[in-house]
């Protein structure tokens, strides 16, 4: 692949980070990329204008996040980057111990979010990322739908100490939201406070906007789904709550953080996502499978529609 | 990338400054964790590696044990720990007391040692086949902003874990001439290596060395030894030499 031009300000969430490196190792002098091979093709000018600051280990994903371990203890802010199944899953004890447990920080980045790589089988899919991050101490999860959230997110967090995970997706959105980690109101639906709310998680938001737009819902969004915003859920879903949340990655994940947000309050929630219990064996296009998992806007709006007659 | 020779250093036989064999308060200090009189071997293993390290080779200072500059000593089988706890209450780094309730749910010190609770421990560890590939990160991390030194000690059988087959790789690749690596070799691993421990570091890229535990004076001209642009690896064989009738 040709070198990109610095300046072209991708839409594609994954191209932007690559774009983005070189003037992130600008503005953060003790930022160092770690790869495994995944991504070195993609940005020359980031290797070539920062000599030794773009560390590759070769494919060697238990060195990847080893490696990234020992840099934050020698009080580097390691940038760590391959697809999620070699980032979350193969190393998943280095990311237990030789992050948290040296209580060290990184900024692990993504790309081949859940069926992304459709077309390669299981072996490249692992939507259950953002439920194995989430089950170790001290994480931040953050899930853009717009490159623009990626660049800002990157930015912000690169000047951080925290042990943070982003989810770089094919799915995008066609604006970019505030990457505050609130979560935000973004249609009322004209149906008045005490409508059903659906939270949409970062790309799925023009999804479920497509979904429904027919329908009396409200519709929130955030790009952190960990830790949940469980103020502003609160604030959103009011008294006796029905609820559903709509995530890109395996069905439920956020059902204990939400569960835990309303536990005073009597409520009904719809969780939807990647279904856990089967393992689609087939290929074809990311859209293919976001229908064939009820991800698309027609499955969307049929789970939703139970939220409103109750049943199943 | 270029490919590197393998070979096997002759590290030297001894160095200026005087070794000294692990002191009886020391060997005392480590009773103290592990609570027996008659020593149990496998806990003094990694004693005179330990000892010698502290004593000789490691620029380090118990009153700033986070002073950036400091040479890093990782104990990566940290399953026995107590020789490292008994060295480091010797050097002063946090009082011997803290020796005589070791894992109890009040002690800062466990089977396994915790980074966070212990002044000079500089790594987690207890689970095998992390602390050479933390100790790689670190030495880049370091290598030309500090002059540090990462020193890991890693056991035998430890090795059998693939992380440090890739990290192995990773430093002989990347010259890491900051990071030095001691297999205490007591010959627990299962299923054995043949060619011997120290020619498979070498056929990587780093310079190796072989010594006896109790080899005080090679010990710690093995361990002082570094070379400018490749890591070292200082495999420490823990049985006794032969004895002159078996010779």
């Amino acid at each position: 692949m040709t070198a990109l031009a610095p300046a072209s300000q991708a839409l594609d969430l994954r191209t932007r980070f690559y774009e983005e490196l070189d003037p992130l190792l600008d503005a953060h002098p003790d930022v160092d990329v770690v790869l495994a091979v995944i991504g070195s093709g993609y940005m020359s000018r980031a290797i070539e204008r920062h000599p030794g600051r773009v560390i590759d280990v070769g494919i060697r994903e238990q060195a990847l996040v080893g490696v990234a371990g020992g840099l934050a203890l020698a009080g580097r802010r390691p940038i760590v980057h391959t697809f999620a199944s070699f980032l979350v899953e193969r190393p998943y004890e280095q990311v237990k111990l030789d992050l948290g447990h040296q209580d060290v920080g990184a900024v692990l980045v993504s790309a081949g979010a859940s069926y992304d790589v459709s077309a390669g089988g299981r072996t490249h899919q692992a939507p259950a990322d953002v439920a194995l991050i989430s089950a170790l101490p001290g994480w931040t999860v953050h899930v853009p739908g717009h490159a623009d959230e990626v660049a800002e997110l990157l930015h912000r967090e690169a000047a951080g100490t925290g042990r943070v995970y982003i989810r770089l997706s094919g799915q995008r959105n066609a604006a970019p939201g505030p990457v505050d980690g609130r979560l935000h109101l973004v249609r009322d639906g004209g149906a008045g406070a005490g409508a059903p709310l659906v939270v949409a998680v970062g790309p799925m938001l023009d999804t479920v906007l497509e979904a429904v737009a027919d329908l009396p819902v409200r519709v929130a969004w955030t790009a952190t789904p960990h830790p949940l915003d469980a103020e502003g859920l609160r604030a959103l879903a009011g008294p006796t709550p029905a609820l559903a949340v709509v995530e890109p990655y395996l069905e439920g994940t956020s059902a204990a953080a939400v569960a835990a947000a309303l536990v005073d309050r009597p409520s009904r929630v719809l969780h939807v996502g990647v279904p856990g219990e089967t393992e689609l064996r087939r290929y074809g296009t990311p859209h293919d499978h976001a229908a064939a998992h009820g991800l698309d806007a027609a499955g969307v709006r049929r789970r939703v529609a139970t939220l409103l007659t109750g049943r199943r | 990338m270029t490919t590197t020779t393998p070979r096997a250093v002759t590290l030297p036989a001894a160095t200026s400054a005087p070794p000294r064999p692990v002191p009886q308060h020391v060997r005392d200090l480590v009773g103290r964790v592990t609570g027996d009189e008659k020593h149990d071997p496998s806990a003094h293993s990694t004693l005179d590696v330990v000892w010698t390290l502290y004593d000789q080779v490691l620029r380090v200072d118990p009153d700033r044990p986070e002073a950036p500059d400091r040479d890093r000593f990782l104990l990566s089988k940290g399953h026995g720990p107590a020789s490292t706890y008994a060295v480091l209450a010797a050097k002063g780094f946090f009082p011997a007391d803290w020796l005589d309730d070791v894992a109890t749910f009040r002690s800062r010190l466990g089977h396994h040692p915790d980074r966070t609770l212990v002044p000079g421990i500089e790594i987690g560890s207890g689970l095998l086949g992390h602390g050479l590939p933390l100790g790689v990160g670190l030495a880049v991390g370091l290598r030309g902003r500090s002059p540090a030194r990462v020193v890991v000690l890693v056991g035998d059988a430890e090795l059998d874990e693939g992380s440090n087959a890739e990290a192995i790789q990773v430093a002989g690749r990347f010259g890491l001439a900051n990071l030095t690596v001691v297999v205490v070799d007591n010959h627990s691993d299962n299923l054995g290596w043949p060619g011997g421990i120290a020619r498979r570091f070498a056929l990587e890229g780093w310079a190796a060395g072989e010594v006896r535990t109790h080899d005080q004076p090679r010990l710690t001209a093995a361990l002082r030894h570094t070379e400018p642009d490749r890591p070292t690896v200082v495999v420490v064989d823990t049985t006794p030499a032969p004895s002159k009738e078996a010779a």
